[in-house]
């Protein structure tokens, strides 16, 4: 009896060993990750999940070592990274799971109400100085970003600027909770958050991608028809091998009921 | 006998594990000021132009090599011809490699990128102005361009560059004269600002409190000490930022001023303790003659106590300093953190402990921005090093006669 028992448990054990899973990377996708982990484990208890941060970087290298089955990323795979994991004899595959849309935000006080993208270029490369220059009062921009290292001072970087540099003096806030803190509370203030995080406390601003024809309002409903243009994919990435033992979780995350998880997380489901 | 021979046998273990925690101490540190110096020295052997990929020209573009200010105002579009750098009047198209791939379909590229080193190739040898930003693994040696020579990253432009750009491509921007001057200017500010506060209250402590006020003033400036640093911050955020920036009339209130007066605040403890101490300390026979004499009790601070306690003062003011200068999550929250070189108090500035604890996480392991991250470290342990000595030297001057 004993022994039976004892070898249902190694049975067990090891089936619960194999469905093991780790996932690891961006920040920004952790909470979301943290959600649909939690609720698939509780539909099934015999799944486990770890979830751990670090940054999107950090998860791809991670997976280009084999030390996680499942990177987030807040970004595209990069080119080198693609090449590391080529040159290991690994193929990668890449699934997009949610979207996260930047609004970028002012001061209530401010009368600037929209925006264009090479307006934005402008302002963050420090090219455009006063709010004048882009139909707003007489009062020089102060314009906020996130520190250097973070997936959205990329995103930002590469999507809205074009590649260009933040103007050197540019103001950088450890964190979006500050950005909107001191956007609140500057009145010539302007900088980029989630727009989950959005609060009452800042003006959001409808951007325009076709050069001033057509301005977009940040709004849930014009991010996932895709006419808001500041989106950026969030992703998973695990290695072709390993697809047998990471499907049944990235099911679940693009089912109905993950996608709603996604919605409640404050991010937009990809249907 | 027994007994007696059992307690030294006690005395002389004790004594043993007293040496060999002293011992321990001293070496874990050196070996962490050796950690520092070694992953921080690989930065001057590192390549200006990101790892892994190269520079490239066309076969008749005569330009040797360019500086990364030269690279990165290319890239942003602030110099658009070659004559700008020394070349031919020819504008110059900078190139990144998506940029390459989307001109081409994906069968004239290949699946497996096998056919790229050609078409790098032919784009190159095509545009006259190009100045192509490739991996280096795809450059071949049918390569029709000239590839830039790569060139390591200077203590100059290091230590005298005026621009923090870490992350950016092609060439990273690790000019740490902002950072530095940033960091002293912001500890200045809260030295000047925390020494006659600071002052004052020791000698009200010391002298003129009675001993009830004294009894429960002391612990509660000394538990000033004891508030998590990110508090300051977060208080300086909420409450001096938007102060700052409606009594100065300015247009934003993260700046060197609210970092300097958070830091005069964390400072004070400090500087109160060690003054006031050192002020206690006086000799009652020395008080006492002086007031014998017929010397006020002001004229009896000012001219006996203050001086004999001058060296402690000292010692007090150079704490306070080294305090602020290594002061990290307060700062990070309050001054803005714009890598720019101070010229006033109400310009926002970037400190080397902020810089360091917001870009040291997210940064590669081993990678370019680890390595310059690391020799922030090691200058700011140089720096509360010379503090740390000149504070032990001050201590140890006689006393003013």
């Amino acid at each position: 009896m004993k022994r039976i028992l004892f070898s249902l448990a190694m049975v067990a054990m090891i089936s619960s060993m194999s469905m093991a899973q780790k996932i690891k990377g961006s920040d920004t996708v952790l909470p979301l990750s943290q959600h649909e982990a939690e609720t698939y484990m509780k539909k099934n208890p015999s799944a486990r999940v770890t979830v751990t941060g670090g940054g999107s970087g950090i998860g791809l290298a991670a997976l280009i070592e084999g030390t996680t089955d499942i990177a987030m990323a807040s970004r595209k795979i990069k080119f080198d990274e693609k090449m590391k994991m080529q040159n290991g004899g690994k193929t990668v595959k890449e699934i997009k799971i949610a979207q996260d849309a930047l609004s970028v935000v002012v001061n209530k006080t401010n009368k600037v109400s929209k925006l264009t993208r090479e307006q934005l270029e402008g302002i963050f490369t420090g090219k455009i100085k006063n709010w004048k220059e882009v139909g707003g009062a007489n009062m020089p921009i102060i314009a906020y970003s996130r520190e250097t290292t973070s997936g959205t001072y990329e995103f930002f970087k590469e999507h809205v600027m074009k590649n260009k540099n933040y103007k050197s003096g540019i103001l950088s806030m450890p964190a979006t909770g500050a950005i909107i803190q001191s956007v609140s509370q500057t009145p010539g203030a302007i900088g980029y958050v989630g727009m989950a995080y959005v609060t009452k406390d800042v003006k959001d601003i409808s951007v325009s991608y076709d050069g001033g024809k057509t301005y977009v309002e940040p709004t849930v409903a014009n991010a996932t028809s895709g006419k808001y243009p500041v989106v950026r994919p969030l992703f998973y990435y695990y290695e072709g091998k390993s697809e047998a033992k990471v499907k049944p979780f990235i099911n679940f995350v693009l089912s109905a009921e993950g996608q709603k998880i996604v919605q409640t997380t404050g991010y937009l489901p990809i249907k | 006998m027994f007994r007696k021979k059992k307690n030294k046998f006690f005395e002389i273990l004790i004594e043993w594990m007293l040496r060999l925690s002293g011992s321990a101490t001293t070496i874990i540190i050196l070996l962490i000021s050796i950690f520092l110096f070694t992953e921080g020295w690989g930065l001057f052997k590192s390549s200006t132009v990101e790892k892994g990929y190269v520079l490239c020209i066309n076969k008749e573009n005569k330009i040797k090599n360019l500086t990364p200010e030269q690279i990165k105002e290319i890239f942003d579009g602030n110099i658009t011809s070659w004559k700008e750098v020394g070349g031919d009047d020819i504008p110059i198209e900078p190139m990144r490699m998506d940029e390459v791939i989307g001109m081409f379909s994906e069968e004239e590229i290949g699946s497996d990128f096998e056919h790229l080193p050609e078409r790098l190739s032919d784009v190159t040898a095509e545009h006259k102005g190009i100045l192509g930003f490739f991996p280096e693994q795809f450059i071949d040696i049918k390569f029709k361009g000239k590839v830039l020579p790569a060139e390591t990253i200077s203590p100059k432009d290091y230590f005298g560059g005026k621009e923090w750009f870490p992350t950016a491509t092609p060439a990273a921007q690790f000019g740490i004269l902002p950072l530095l001057l940033g960091t002293l200017w912001v500890s200045l500010g809260a030295i000047l600002l925390a020494l006659p506060f600071g002052l004052a209250v020791a000698i009200y402590l010391a002298e003129l409190a009675n001993p009830t006020v004294r009894k429960i003033l002391k612990p509660v400036i000394e538990l000033l000490a004891g508030i998590p640093s990110v508090v300051y911050g977060f208080f300086g955020l909420i409450v001096i930022v938007p102060m700052i920036r409606n009594v100065f009339n300015l247009p934003v209130g993260e700046t060197a001023l609210a970092g300097s007066i958070v830091l005069a605040i964390m400072a004070l403890p400090t500087i109160i303790t060690v003054a006031e101490d050192s002020m206690r300390n006086t000799p009652l026979a020395m008080k006492e003659s002086s007031l014998a004499l017929g010397a006020t009790h002001w004229q009896t601070i000012y001219h006996v106590i203050i001086p004999y306690a001058s060296s402690g003062i000292m010692a007090a003011v150079v704490l306070g300093i080294g305090r602020a200068i290594g002061e990290t999550m307060a700062v990070l929250m309050v001054t803005g953190n714009a890598a720019v070189i101070p010229h006033t108090f109400t310009e926002p500035v970037r400190t080397i402990p902020a810089t360091i604890a917001a870009e040291l996480g997210e940064a590669s392991v081993g990678s370019v921005q680890y390595q310059a991250l690391f020799m922030l470290g090691a200058i700011l342990f140089i720096l509360t090093l010379i503090i740390s000595i000149w504070a032990e030297v001050i201590r140890k001057e006689p006393h003013a006669e």
